[in-house]
């Protein structure tokens, strides 16, 4: 008997690749190449670069938006045809219903990480790509959390879908964001150190998406251990984070 | 579960009729806007370097490539070709130190800026192209010493600023002591100087050359010192 959690992973797992996501997938990859490689052709000089920068660009876009997407819309339909209902009147706990979704979707990422990893292997170095991959796997797993935590907290599409969105790119803004509000622009004034102080007060509370799937590593071999290190530490501690709120917040749910 | 559809005669005429008006509007509405007069925009000053590194997402790397590839195409607007002349290239080298900015070990803005931008026709446009191709290289002379010998032929060539190729030769022989650059590099400053007739500086600057050990290739030596000697003989005709 295979405990509840896998068998609601791997279901939804069955769910997502039933949904012709894969094909999104590879679609979103040829893509890709085709407009990366077009570019390349227009580059007076480093024309690898010029493709390999614009190609992880691209699929780290695509892979971020087609899961964020296919998680609100998944468990916005679940929650409209009473599915999670009927599940959560079976003799499981609820942690056992969120984590085996959870856990689909975390087994869902790697399906673009391993086939966009691949990807960048043709322009760099294979440890470089590993840790690329390694990296983008870790940075869907955190935005695969935190869909799940908008889907299953806001229960409508649309919200969730522009939460998850602004999360993303909050998350890897917020590094920028800090480096305009500390810059000596117009001289120091209280608003503007209030505003400072929330951004710094916002970028603890964020997780450095722009530290993760670095193009520099494919571009220049910059990644080491360190770098991967940093990347499994954030991701877990981030998912673990984004897993309890949505535990708790599901849990005081009246469904 | 059928996906079939119903026969087209279901669909009313009007709707038809709709659809047609609407697709000849669009063809009209397009067609009407290849034939306008076509406007060329000029370049605008680009914006700061925080507010770009804040629309890159994160990566600035990506930006980058997209950034200088939206600069180079910037020429080829709709129905018109700009010339390089027609460029504010105050703002267009604002765009290249921006690119560069944002990608330091890149050397596609250097590249084009010394390659491409600086082959106008236009000395003025030149130089400035040149200047921020030495403003660069002195960040990181390392990386950048291509594009700084390159801007020192351009103005020995192209400007026939003999002065300025100088200064710039000089550049890269002080601030490429110790880095791995090829002999000549070192070198241009001594035959930029036996052009200017200054054969007692250029052959100061030879002899250095061979004394301080940075050149090690035996032909490179002997060619040197071949060209030391033919300074010696062009020297000691002129005091006679």
């Amino acid at each position: 008997m295979h405990s509840p959690i896998i068998l609601i992973a791997r279901y939804t797992l069955l769910e997502a690749l039933r949904s012709k996501l894969l094909w999104l997938f590879l679609l979103a990859a040829c893509a890709a190449l085709g407009l990366s490689g077009f570019l390349q052709q227009l580059a007076l000089t480093e024309s690898l670069a010029v493709q390999a920068a614009l190609l992880a660009a691209v699929l780290r876009l695509a892979s971020v938006f087609l899961l964020a997407t296919f998680i609100v819309t998944s468990m916005a339909r679940e929650a409209a045809d009473k599915g999670t209902e009927l599940l959560l009147a079976l003799p499981m706990p609820r942690s056992s219903y969120l984590l085996g979704k959870l856990g689909g979707y975390a087994a869902l990422a790697a399906v673009p990480a391993l086939l966009f990893g691949a990807l960048t292997a043709l322009f760099a170095p294979a440890a470089q790509s590993a840790l690329w991959a390694i990296s983008l796997l870790g940075e869907l797993w955190i935005v695969a959390a935190f869909s799940l935590l908008c889907a299953a907290s806001l229960q409508h599409a649309l919200p969730a879908l522009a939460a998850s969105s602004g999360f993303y790119v909050l998350a890897r803004s917020v590094g920028g964001l800090q480096l305009l509000a500390h810059s000596q622009g117009s001289g120091p004034s209280w608003p503007r150190q209030a505003m400072a102080s929330s951004i710094d007060g916002l970028a603890l509370l964020l997780p450095r998406l722009d530290n993760f799937t670095r193009t520099e590593w494919l571009l220049y071999a910059t990644g080491d251990w360190h770098a991967l290190g940093m990347v499994a530490a954030q991701t877990a501690i981030y998912v673990t984070l984004l897993a309890a709120c949505a535990l708790c917040d599901f849990y005081r749910r009246n469904i | 579960m059928t996906n079939r559809l119903r026969p087209m005669a279901s669909v009313p005429r009007s709707v038809w009729l709709l659809l047609a008006c609407a697709l000849l509007l669009q063809l009209g509405w397009r067609w009407n806007q290849n034939n306008d007069a076509v406007q060329a925009q000029p370049l605008p000053a680009p914006p700061p370097l925080a507010a770009v590194r804040l629309a890159s997402l994160g990566d600035p790397l990506a930006m980058a490539k997209g950034w200088l590839l939206y600069l180079q195409a910037f020429e080829d607007q709709p129905g018109v070709s700009l010339p390089w002349r027609s460029l504010d290239y105050d703002h267009l080298a604002g765009w290249l130190e921006t690119g560069l900015a944002l990608d330091p070990r890149s050397q596609y803005a250097l590249v084009a800026a010394s390659e491409v931008y600086a082959g106008v026709s236009d000395p003025v446009r030149t130089r400035r192209m040149l200047d921020f191709v030495a403003r660069s290289f002195h960040d990181d002379p390392t990386h950048r010493w291509p594009a700084m010998a390159q801007a020192t032929l351009t103005a020995k060539h192209q400007l026939h600023d003999l002065p300025l190729a100088l200064a710039y030769a000089r550049q890269l022989r002080l601030q490429t002591a110790g880095v791995q650059v090829p002999p000549w590099v070192r070198e241009m400053e001594a035959f930029i100087l036996e052009d200017m007739d200054q054969l007692d500086s250029a052959r100061i600057v030879l002899g250095g050359l061979i004394q301080d050990g940075q050149i090690t290739d035996p032909h490179e030596l002997a060619f040197l010192a071949r060209r030391l000697d033919t300074l010696r003989r062009k020297l000691s005709k002129n005091v006679q």
